[in-house]
């Protein structure tokens, strides 16, 4: 049993349910460091816990929620963003972000993250994207890129995935940005600035993943050099050029951030004052 | 990275610790460091896994970068700075 | 509080009374879908939520409307959602979790025609057994069967004390007949509604450290809502009291038999039924919903002519009143027990699994379509010889 977490972690170490770990996680699966990235997001962004709030969905990414200690919910698949919807809008002053895999968000709650995208709700959602399904075995993913193979795709994929930046940013986002797990200072900005954004947030985060590393015959830390090493971070880029094939350079970043349109939150509030219901 | 002797003579005010018990011996820390200053170690956690030690001698080498702090995804390593 | 409809006789649409008397039983929270015939009370909420201050949504489909009022329930507001049978159909699974997580929910159900897309715009009782069974796994709800749009407001009241008292999700299975016919609905003096809210935790938040979100030694466990601080995890998973995943033997036995016995053991309690003219009767018919209505009146006609009929009218599906039915039964005086409704036989299981001496006959009915009172007569006049 755990009692106590290193030193380096004291500030992070209330945030996390230390007596739940280690963590159910793959050796050298990055969802650990984004484990103490949000955390420590929690800590720097001078919003206290009580007023944050994880909705994760089904998958490895969906167990986050149960290792961070703030109201954490773990629900169904796909379905975390209307669930994480509901509870901000229920109570617009709670900081409340959604970590979940690329199948939960764009496969099964592809619906759920275009709709919340459009009307702008004030949330942030993290998207590990490990371009497969790991927990169950390795099915493809929408974010399995061409030619890879998976438990469905034995001959290699023949379908394109999704460009989620791009998809977030044709939906109506406010915040949009890539990084990979190693990119840890950025991202853990980006999570802060995120936070702060009022309108729908999207970090797709690029996460190795082993069951993915088995199923393409490629050893587990020779992926996690190729995200380390080919990914290059880029300022002006159109999104359409956020295409990810495998073996390719990967182009991260942070792609837009829009203070001009006001969140629905926002604009119900304003609706209620109106009508008086105040 | 190049190191002179005279570097390989200073002694480093940085260590890595290890927290055998967290560790999942998945070999980032090892990978990761620009020194090259880490290995398994022959012993294993209750979990099975062996974890990772400094290689013989080179206790000084750590030039503090904590590459393997930042990514190690079970937070079982943290550098350690000694104060002069 | 000045917002809600003052006490008085009004003359309304029972989708609309529906919407009002959630509002006056404290709903703060409508997440929703058109879907004909429960849109009118939708229509109703977009306009009053933000008059009383509450959230209105409309969802981008069912499924995202039952989970909107669900994390609106997990924040701590008296939530809601209406729908009809294809949107029951699709919010199953969202209903399994809000029984796995003990969040209070109110689901209208204004039933229509089936299965499939069927006949949108005329009446159905074909949603009773999806109401109980349509999750996988084992778990309860409440459900409720209101005849006329005075019942669907008084009972829509009730549906969310019941919610917030066995944190359970309750659905109030109406139909298109008394979602839109217009009737006369009594409201009563405010100081006269009884409203339950959820137990609240009895240690403060700072001791978040030692709260127990699902403590076993009680059925009903109290509720942290979100921001509330005290820092819970709630999870689809099989989970223990600290509310982590756990999924031993012993965790999944605990948990299951709590989620069921919780209304098992207060079926009594929540159970509904009306009895008419039973102290001589020898025929028993059972009817719900807007049938209840032409039964009611062929049975009077029936017992003018001397037939010795009664009638046992449930107003909850689930639990449902079976002891009475036994006991009934046991009596050695009712030959037959005869299940009227618009279905192919949905209450009329029910019935049998609790009937061992009379026979147990069902009178099947195109959905859609009320039975005529004549036809019930006439089925009557046959069946009670």
């Amino acid at each position: 049993m755990v009692k106590e977490l290193p030193p380096a972690y004291k500030d992070i170490e209330p945030l996390i349910r230390i007596e739940r770990l280690p963590t159910i996680w793959c050796p050298a699966c990055g969802l650990g460091i984004i484990l103490k990235l949000y955390t420590k997001a929690i800590v720097k962004s001078g919003i206290p816990p009580e007023k944050h709030v994880i909705v994760s969905g089904i998958g490895c990414t969906g167990r986050m929620a149960g290792y961070v200690r703030v109201d954490s919910y773990h629900v169904t698949h796909g379905r975390a963003i209307p669930f994480a919807v509901g509870i901000k809008m229920a109570k617009p002053w709670l900081t409340v972000t959604v970590i979940s895999g690329d199948g939960d968000i764009v496969s099964i709650g592809g619906n759920h993250f275009v709709h919340a995208a459009r009307r702008n709700h004030d949330i942030t959602v993290i998207v590990v994207n490990n371009y497969i399904y790991g927990m169950t075995g390795g099915q493809s993913s929408p974010t399995t890129p061409s030619g890879s193979k998976t438990m469905t795709s034995p001959f290699g994929h023949i379908e394109e995935p999704f460009n989620i930046p791009y998809l977030a940013y044709a939906a109506g986002a406010s915040y949009i940005a890539r990084w990979t797990v190693f990119h840890d200072i950025q991202l853990l900005n980006s999570i802060l600035k995120a936070f702060k954004t009022k309108g729908f947030s999207v970090i797709e985060v690029l996460n190795p993943c082993t069951v993915f590393s088995y199923r393409n015959n490629i050893d587990m830390l020779e992926l996690i050099r190729y995200f380390r090493t080919k990914a290059i971070v880029k300022r002006d880029v159109k999104f359409e050029d956020l295409r990810i094939e495998f073996g390719k350079p990967i182009i991260i970043g942070e792609f837009l951030h829009r203070t001009d349109k006001p969140s629905f939150e926002e604009k119900y509030l304003e609706l209620k004052k109106k009508i008086g219901g105040g | 990275m190049v190191l002179t002797l005279s570097v390989l003579k200073t002694k480093s005010k940085y260590r890595p610790i290890f927290y055998p018990e967290l560790c999942k011996g998945c070999g980032i820390c090892i990978d990761v460091c620009p020194v090259k200053m880490l290995e398994f170690s022959p012993e294993f956690n209750e979990k099975g896994y062996h974890y990772p030690r400094i290689k013989d001698g080179m206790e000084d080498r750590c030039i503090g970068c904590r590459l393997c702090e930042r990514y190690c995804p079970d937070l079982a390593v943290y550098v350690e700075v000694k104060k002069e | 509080m000045s917002k809600l409809l003052k006490p008085g006789t009004y003359f309304l649409e029972g989708n609309i009374a529906c919407a009002e008397a959630a509002l006056l039983a404290g709903c703060r929270f409508y997440a929703g879908y058109p879907i004909t015939p429960s849109s009118e009370l939708m229509h109703h909420m977009a306009r009053r939520m933000p008059e009383v201050g509450g959230v209105f949504i409309q969802g981008e489909d069912e499924i995202a409307s039952i989970m909107m009022a669900l994390g609106g329930s997990a924040a701590g507001l008296k939530s809601m959602t209406a729908t009809s049978g294809p949107g029951l159909s699709l919010m199953q699974e969202s209903i399994g979790l809000a029984a796995m997580l003990e969040l209070p929910v109110v689901i209208v159900d204004i039933q229509r025609a089936g299965p499939s897309t069927g006949i949108p715009t005329l009446m159905g009782q074909g949603d009773i057994m999806q109401a109980k069974w349509g999750s996988h796994g084992d778990y309860e709800v409440v459900a409720y069967l209101p005849s006329t749009p005075q019942e669907l407001f008084d009972i829509t009241i009730e549906a969310f004390n019941t919610a917030e008292e066995y944190r359970v999700p309750v659905i109030v299975l109406a139909d298109k007949i008394i979602g839109q016919m217009y009737g006369r609905i009594k409201v009563p003096d405010h100081s006269e509604i009884k409203l339950i809210e959820r137990k609240k935790p009895a240690i403060p938040p700072e001791k978040y450290m030692e709260y127990l979100p699902y403590d076993s030694r009680e059925l009903i466990p109290p509720f942290a809502a979100a921001g509330d601080g005290y820092r819970i995890h709630m999870t689809g998973l099989m989970h223990d009291d600290r509310g982590y995943p756990n999924l031993s033997q012993e965790a999944s036995w605990k948990l299951v038999t709590r989620l069921v016995r919780k209304i098992r053991e207060n079926a009594r309690k929540i159970a509904k039924w009306e009895e008419h003219w039973i102290d001589d009767a020898e025929y028993l018919i059972v009817a719900y919903g807007s049938v209840s209505g032409p039964v009611k009146y062929a049975t009077k006609k029936a017992r003018e002519e001397g037939y010795k009929v009664g009638l046992f009218r449930p107003l909850t599906a689930w639990p449902f009143p079976g002891w009475r039915i036994e006991e009934l039964d046991n009596s050695d005086v009712i030959k037959k027990f005869i299940v009227i409704e618009v279905n192919m036989g949905q209450i009329y299981h029910v019935v049998r699994e609790y009937v061992r001496n009379a026979e147990v006959i069902h009178v099947p009915g195109a959905p859609g379509y009320l039975p005529e009172p004549q036809r019930i007569l006439s089925y009557i006049k046959k069946l009670c010889r």
